[in-house]
């Protein structure tokens, strides 16, 4: 099917998840489920990357950049710098994507092929919203929370890394880190992640909502799930970058 | 009553369904049988509005489903009860909050009126005890219990079962289909069943309407199922030894 059919039909189930709630009680009770699984169960990979994440660009950033020209302290900030402007938001998201939308994916596909759906629609619930709209409102509450997180972890793994290598003193790292310090590129940060936790949402829901087959179908959709938010969520990058910091 | 008229189906290339004309009547458990494959799934979904027919209406008290304004549409849904094959229960609800579910979406009562009802609906078909368990705890003959519990929750006005047979053995089978009838008299809905097992015809069916192909072969009573002269009927349903037993020892008799 062609491209445009997947586009037309993705803004169609976006308009349906986006109309009138009928109890706005129940949607609050998913939305708290919501922000549990998709956020809160997802700190733990996110502290765990960010962490590795820092410390293996405190490293790189040392090793090519090991000139006499050069300042201790430009570590500190390049390692803050590449972590708020890039890694955290985009790095984390695309994670995400392969953590969240995968699971957001199978859970639509299975109710899909289990009848659930369409369970749902016959009583006259809005299945879309129901079931679409309290993700994607958890995931874009809960990932700028988690990309924050995993900011200040990041530079605190590069801290680590630097001090435990010996390659930079803690002194010069957290000089670095103060350096020049933008808050604009915090609020940057921040716009990215959340476009990037609505493509998560919405991407991989579509795909698990459209799902036709059985177990071996919900699968497809999962793994297309995770490849398309990440391509969505490159093309975004690019497009975002290109507006806010030129 | 629900009405059928000229409705033609087709996904793609594939002509599922064509010019199907039937009358399905308030109080009487109707049953559209037919092998699988036969497109008696896809007249039961358009009937209930999930697929839209390419030709065709499906009238419900006289108002065409299609043509309806969306909210009419959500009216109607919401007096539509559905047993679905696999029973459709929501994994992460117990027994009692999937009972509960549409009420809680669409009722305007307390909640401890809405576990009341619930609870009525699962004392109904026996299996009050088991409220508090996931459906996975559910053998599947109680899977389809929960389903008629949930299905009558709203009082329906129509109760479509889909295979409500499938799977069980036949005692349960029986059960089921009895509850089926029992609640179709008590509630006095349009029930639709969508089978091809004989013994629930011979149990339950009132008003059978046998599809073929994708085309609407036979239509009429029980009685009328045993002497009809239909060959296409009659190899589907003496391909069983126990409705050729049947056919034997009628004529016997006769």
């Amino acid at each position: 099917m062609s491209i445009f059919y997947h586009i037309g039909r993705y803004f169609l189930l976006l308009k349906e998840t986006f109309s009138s709630p009928e109890r706005l009680g129940l949607y609050w009770k998913r939305l708290l489920e919501e922000m549990d699984l998709l956020g809160l169960k997802s700190l733990g990979i996110v502290a765990l990357l960010s962490v590795f994440m820092g410390a293996v660009v405190t490293i790189q950033t040392k090793t090519n950049m090991d000139s006499p020209l050069l300042q201790a302290w430009i570590v500190g900030f390049a390692a803050r710098q590449s972590t708020i402007l890039e890694f955290s938001p985009t790095i984390i998201s695309l994670i995400l994507a392969g953590k969240v939308g995968s699971n957001i994916a199978a859970e639509i596909g299975s109710m899909r092929v289990k009848e659930q759906i369409d369970a749902l629609d016959i009583m006259g619930v809005n299945s879309a919203g129901y079931l679409i709209l309290p993700k994607i409102v958890a995931c874009m509450v809960m990932n700028p929370f988690l990309v924050i997180i995993s900011m200040f972890l990041s530079i605190f793994g590069g801290y680590l890394a630097g001090i435990g290598t010996g390659i930079v003193s803690g002194e010069d790292y957290l000089q670095g880190i103060q350096s020049g310090f933008i808050p604009y590129h915090v609020t940057y940060a921040l716009i990215k992640t959340v476009v990037f936790a609505f493509i998560i949402a919405t991407v991989s829901a579509y795909q698990g909502y459209y799902t036709v087959g059985g177990t071996r179908e919900v699968g497809v959709s999962s793994t297309r799930a995770v490849v398309y938010s990440n391509v969505v969520i490159l093309i975004a990058n690019y497009a975002l970058t290109q507006l806010l910091l030129i | 009553m629900i009405e059928v008229k000229g409705l033609s189906k087709r996904f793609g290339e594939v002509q599922v369904l064509t010019d199907i004309n039937a009358t399905f009547n308030k109080g009487q458990v109707n049953q559209i049988i037919g092998k699988s494959g036969s497109g008696k799934s896809v007249l039961a979904k358009c009937i209930v509005g999930l697929h839209r027919p390419e030709e065709g209406q499906v009238l419900y008290e006289g108002k065409s489903f299609h043509e309806m304004e969306p909210d009419e549409k959500r009216e109607i849904r919401q007096r539509i009860g559905m047993l679905f094959q696999g029973s459709a229960l929501f994994d992460s609800l117990t027994v009692l909050e999937n009972v509960m579910f549409p009420l809680r979406m669409f009722a305007t009562m307390a909640k401890s009126e809405m576990e009341d009802r619930a609870h009525t609906c699962l004392k109904r078909v026996n299996i009050l005890e088991k409220d508090d368990l996931f459906p996975a705890e559910l053998s599947g003959g109680m899977q389809k219990r929960v389903g008629i519990a949930r299905a009558i929750a709203m009082n329906p006005q129509y109760l479509f079962c889909d295979e409500p047979n499938s799977g069980l053995d036949p005692q349960t089978s029986i059960l089921i289909d009895e509850l089926i009838k029992e609640i179709t008299a008590e509630f006095n809905t349009t029930t639709i069943v969508i089978t091809h097992d004989m013994n629930s015809v011979m149990e339950t069916g009132e008003h059978i309407v046998f599809i073929h192909e994708g085309h609407m072969w036979w239509e009429g009573t029980r009685a009328e199922l045993l002497n009809s002269d239909n060959k296409e009927l009659n190899e589907f349903i003496f391909a069983s030894a126990l409705m050729r037993q049947v056919k034997a020892a009628m004529g016997n008799k006769g």
